[in-house]
């Protein structure tokens, strides 16, 4: 047998010490639900004066007042004057996206001779997207933007969280815009050979 | 049916209604009040739609109790293979019962004269009246106390029956917590006992009806406020909730004595530890906070110290009385949730060490206090 040193526990630096009167526990208990009971009263308070006792947010219903000023959260694709998506359906947003969420089918309208290409599929799985603005760098023809706000996508299902051309196109031109939209007769014709 | 069975009958049911109702209403007071505390809004997405149109409603949440319930019932009943079938199946309901039958002494309002009430039925009823109290038993304490021991072996039960290792570890915890906090409650009652001369909890309540030094009610908490506090804090402990939750500490053993109970035996358990609740918010209310008494209001209605009556017919004392006691129980219930949701978990050899060498020894010595104080003012 050899002979052990009895076990003695560390003392840290930073050990609380306790005297008598953190250790008869019942006063500290008071000042701790003092602390607690007066947040709850002053939530309740505010609950019943119709106020808003918390600091969560209601997600769906409620937008976070806080979001940054550059934050972007939401595709938009311009439109031409006749409200004819600007997109030349190049596929350079659906390859250059990481997250591989665009999915956009081409056809060609010959009644259009400057702008024969145009998307008759533009589709984007928001339930994938990871919001890097890849795609409004990669776009030639400044097509796809993106834009404040957030779509309202939460659901039940995943095959919902997609968002199709209709709503894509379905926007107003905003103030907090930096660049004007592309006006007809204005700068570089689009699409011409 | 003799008219005291009637009588009965009706107290038996007002009573379950009661605790079922405070069972379902405190699962959502704890959450909204947990939320409220921390910041937070709380359980809010439950909701009941009107047939055959778009209206929700939410009501604060108040149906995410129902879904809960719903969803207890529906759920699968998951049977572990154990040693023992009928162990396993009579945990719940010994731990559920004996929670339930201690409303049976607990007096909720004053004298009930129903022939008063219902002038048509008084030839039947012949002027009798009735306390308000499923039981008026005289040994009502000791009948707490004897329920209180039973609810013990529900928890130890259940935990060997399971044959799981953390339950097993969770129903030795429970079994010697419980003792432990049974026998501080019982000392802390009996200074209450000697003050008052009788463990009939009817006769304990009508004690405490009158005025202390002309202007404070004499209620129990002025005679024996350190009781008070220790009985609250056995209580709690009986009820083997947070900071005393080492039964079913979740992050030790996973929900300790009833890990392996499924669907609705598992929710027995979650409602007889509401329902207990209220069955100590009650106890605390009948032996210290004056039962279903107001100060100043007596069976002919409010006589103030100024002089000043306010006489009330016996239909509105009666209804004053048991929103009084029920109020009471209500505010108790709330505070019992603050506690819970303010204080960390104890350690185990801190909750035992909590028992016997702090909490039993001021309990001693406010039984030796209050016994000088009897026997000094005979």
């Amino acid at each position: 047998m050899s002979s052990r040193k009895p076990y003695v526990r560390k003392r840290y630096w930073n050990e609380p010490e306790m005297g008598w009167y953190e250790r008869a526990y019942f006063f500290e208990v008071w000042r701790g639900m003092r602390i607690t009971g007066g947040v709850f009263l002053a939530n309740l308070w505010k609950f019943m004066t119709g106020r808003k006792g918390a600091l969560t947010a209601y997600y769906p219903e409620e937008t976070r007042a806080d979001y940054a000023a550059h934050n972007r959260g939401k595709h938009i694709l311009t439109q031409r004057p006749d409200g004819r998506p600007q997109c030349v359906a190049c596929n350079m947003c659906a390859t250059v996206c990481p997250a591989q969420v665009i999915e956009i089918d081409a056809a060609f309208d010959p009644d259009d001779p400057t702008h024969p290409r145009y998307p008759s599929r533009f589709e984007i799985d928001y339930s994938r997207c990871v919001f890097c603005g890849l795609c409004v760098e990669a776009c030639p023809e400044d097509a796809i933007r993106m834009v404040k706000e957030t779509p309202d996508l939460p659901g039940f299902d995943r095959d919902r969280m997609w968002l199709r051309q209709e709503e894509l196109l379905n926007w107003q031109p905003r103030q907090d815009v930096a660049k004007p939209y592309p006006v007809a007769g204005a700068g570089r014709t689009v699409g011409a050979p | 049916m003799s008219p005291g069975l009637a009588i009965t009958l009706v107290y038996v049911g007002y009573a379950l209604a009661v605790l079922l109702t405070f069972g379902a209403v405190l699962t959502w007071v704890e959450r909204k009040q947990a939320a409220l505390m921390s910041d937070r809004i709380g359980a809010n997405r439950a909701y009941l739609r009107i047939p055959f149109t778009n209206v929700k409603l939410i009501w604060l949440g108040l149906f995410h109790g129902m879904a809960d319930g719903l969803k207890l019932l529906l759920k699968e009943d998951f049977k572990p293979v154990t040693y023992d079938k009928l162990g396993y199946v009579l945990g719940p309901w010994l731990a559920f019962t004996p929670v339930v039958l201690v409303f049976a002494v607990i007096p909720f309002g004053g004298v009930l004269d129903p022939g008063r009430l219902f002038p048509s039925l008084a030839d039947w009823f012949g002027g009798r009246t009735y306390p308000m109290q499923i039981a008026p038993l005289d040994a009502g304490l000791l009948v707490v106390f004897a329920f209180g021991g039973i609810a013990i072996i529900g928890a130890m039960l259940a935990g060997w029956s399971s044959s799981n290792k953390f339950s097993m570890l969770g129903a030795l915890r429970a079994g010697s917590q419980m003792i432990s906090y049974e026998l501080v409650m019982g000392l802390t009652v009996i200074g209450l006992i000697l003050i008052y001369g009788t463990v009939d909890l009817n006769a304990i309540v009508q004690q405490q009806s009158g005025t202390l030094l002309g202007f404070l009610p004499a209620w129990g908490i002025f005679y024996q406020p350190f009781a008070a506090i220790l009985f609250l804090t056995a209580g709690i402990a009986e009820n083997k909730r947070i900071p005393f939750d080492l039964p079913e500490a979740e992050s030790e053993l996973i929900s300790g004595y009833f890990t392996e109970y499924s669907a609705m035996k598992q929710g027995m358990f979650m409602l007889s530890e509401f329902i207990e609740i209220a069955i100590i918010a009650a106890l605390f209310t009948t032996l210290f906070l004056g039962g279903y008494n107001l100060p100043w209001l007596t069976d002919a209605g409010f006589v103030f110290p100024g002089g000043g009556t306010l006489a009330l017919a016996h239909g509105w004392v009666v209804v004053i009385q048991l929103l009084t006691f029920l109020g009471k129980v209500f505010l108790l219930c709330s505070l019992q949730i603050l506690i819970r949701w303010t204080l960390p978990r104890f350690r185990w050899d801190q909750l035992l060490s909590f028992a016997w060498r702090f909490l039993l020894p001021l309990s001693i010595a406010n039984l030796a206090v209050t016994a000088l104080a009897v026997w000094a003012l005979q």
